[in-house]
Formats: C-alpha cells, sequence, structure tokens
C-alpha cells in the first residue's frame, strides 16, 4: 500500500475543503469544510506516522505515536472550535435573523 | 504473445478496500461543498468521517478510527445537526440560491490547480514509499494504533498538552454557553 494514496486523499480533501470555505455562503457549511480540512490534515498525520517514522522523540516515545498525539489534539481542538463558533453564529442569528456570509459585513474596515 | 509476459499489477486486498473508500471520501467530500442544503452537506460529512474511519482502520490505527467515530461524527456532527435545527431557517434563507455567484464555476479549475501545484511539489519525493515501518499488531505485541500503546503515550510523554487540551476544552465550554445563551433581561 503506497504512501501516496493517502496523502493524494488528504491532499483532494483539504484542497475541496478550502475552495468550499471561499465559495459556501452558509457559516454552517463553512465550518463543515473547516471540519473538511482538519480531516484531511488527520489522515496525512496518521499516514506519516505509519510510513516514515524517525528514531525516538520526546522521553523516548515511539516516533509514530506523535502523529497520532497529534491527532488527538487536532480533534480536541477541533471540538472546542466548533462549540465556539457554533456559538457566535446563533449570536448573531439572534441579533441579526440572517446568516448569508456575505451580508455579515458590519465588521468590514 | 506469451501469456506470463503480460506484467501482472500487484494488487493486495488492503489497497482494493482503501481504493473504495477513497473513491466514497472524495465523492462524499465533494457532495459536502456541492449541496445546496446544509442537511445533505452535514450527511455527507457524516458519511466522509465513517469511510475515513475505515480508511484508519486499515491502516492499524484502530484507536484512531473508534475516536474519529465517536468523537466526530458522533458529538460534534451532532452538534452541527444541533445548530441547524436550532436555526431553523426557512428554506430560501437555508439554500441561499437567490443571487447569481460566479465563484462556484471557478471553483473547480481552481482547486484542480491547486491540487496540482501542491501535488507537485510534495508528492513526487514519497512516490517510493511503500512499506510501513510502524508495528502493526501481531499474535503477540500490540499495534501502533491499538489503545494501549496511545494511553502509555498519552499519560507519559504527552501528559502536558494533555492537560492543557483539557482546559482549552473547558474554556470552549464556557465560552459556548456564555455566547449561546439568551440575553436575561436587566
Amino acid at each position: 500500500m503506497p504512501l501516496l494514496a493517502y496523502l493524494g486523499l488528504g491532499l483532494f480533501m483539504f484542497v475541496t475543503g478550502s475552495i468550499g470555505v471561499v465559495i459556501r455562503r452558509n457559516p454552517v457549511v463553512v465550518f463543515m469544510c473547516i471540519e473538511l480540512m482538519l480531516n484531511a490534515v488527520n489522515l496525512t498525520f496518521l499516514a506519516f506516522a505509519r510510513y516514515a517514522p524517525s528514531p525516538l522523540l520526546l522521553e523516548k516515545q515511539p516516533a509514530w505515536m506523535a502523529g497520532q498525539m497529534a491527532v488527538i489534539f487536532v480533534m480536541a481542538v477541533a471540538a472546542a472550535e466548533v462549540a465556539v463558533g457554533l456559538g457566535i453564529i446563533m449570536a448573531i442569528f439572534r441579533l441579526k435573523n440572517k446568516v448569508d456570509l456575505d451580508e455579515l459585513s458590519s465588521m468590514r474596515g | 504473445m506469451d501469456i506470463n509476459q503480460i506484467p501482472i499489477p500487484n494488487v493486495s486486498p488492503n489497497l482494493v478496500i482503501v481504493s473504495l473508500f477513497s473513491l466514497i471520501a472524495v465523492v462524499t467530500g465533494i457532495g459536502v461543498v456541492a449541496f445546496n442544503n446544509p442537511i445533505r452537506s452535514m450527511l455527507s460529512l457524516v458519511a466522509n468521517f465513517f469511510t475515513l474511519a475505515f480508511i484508519y482502520f486499515s491502516m492499524g490505527a484502530e484507536m484512531m478510527g473508534i475516536q474519529q467515530i465517536v468523537v466526530y461524527t458522533g458529538a460534534i456532527m451532532v452538534l452541527f445537526l444541533f445548530v441547524i435545527m436550532l436555526l431553523n431557517l426557512s428554506t430560501d434563507s437555508l439554500t441561499m440560491t437567490r443571487k447569481f455567484d460566479v465563484k462556484p464555476f471557478l471553483a473547480v479549475p481552481v482547486g484542480l490547480g491547486v491540487f496540482a501545484l501542491i501535488a507537485s511539489q510534495i508528492l513526487l519525493p514519497f512516490k517510493d514509499t511503500r512499506t510501513p515501518s510502524a508495528p502493526d499488531a501481531t499474535a503477540v505485541s500490540v499495534g501502533w494504533g491499538s489503545p494501549q500503546a496511545l494511553g502509555r503515550a498519552l499519560f507519559t510523554g504527552y501528559v502536558w498538552p494533555f492537560e492543557i487540551i483539557s482546559l482549552l476544552l473547558m474554556v470552549g465550554i464556557v465560552g459556548a454557553i456564555l455566547l449561546a445563551r439568551r440575553r436575561v433581561e436587566a
């Protein structure tokens, strides 16, 4: 099983997510696209952890644990980010009664 | 021509399975961006996360696959679903198909261009890496992605990042409650 397959899939999902962040106007869908990008990065971390380890890292931990630890922390940060971000979206919706990103320009300088 | 001269491609069962799941992941990943209805996008993202979890299983990272299913599809996507239902948008404002926009038509060429650019720079050096070097599970020892190995690493070498993450999640909980609650009349 070549490493290239995992990396290619991860790259494709990352590009798809970043395009989605640019073209979508619903902030909930934009958050979903960010999740897609985070998962692409997780897949890349795990692929590298499995295929290309270096010698021991960080207090004699095996190097393939480093990628998995990064994935765990990415998941935790993503959970916190989604909770706060969706809270912000709900607060904006309550304030303005709309969530279209193109019309929310009150922070534009 | 002799039948033995035809080169037989080296196809392992793992390659077939991963290719199948990768195909599903690609289609559902496009679906997340392309569907107009956010609920359809969300369901397609759930399917994407599930196939990604199966890919993790096929790599031997079984704990990560289980976490992918439990944390992402179990917790985060349900949060998305709750917010979509709580916002209770009408179909018109939900799908947002009112005005013409040029960006979706540029998306495919720009995306393919970015993919080709990054792939040409990053993927090529790894084209010969085929054998995994992390240990798989055997009859006498656990694999590289087992809960045992993960827990040992998490609570020895990575214990400080782990504690900091717990603090971050605490801040996230409090912040989400603060942002999402209704304003109390003073």
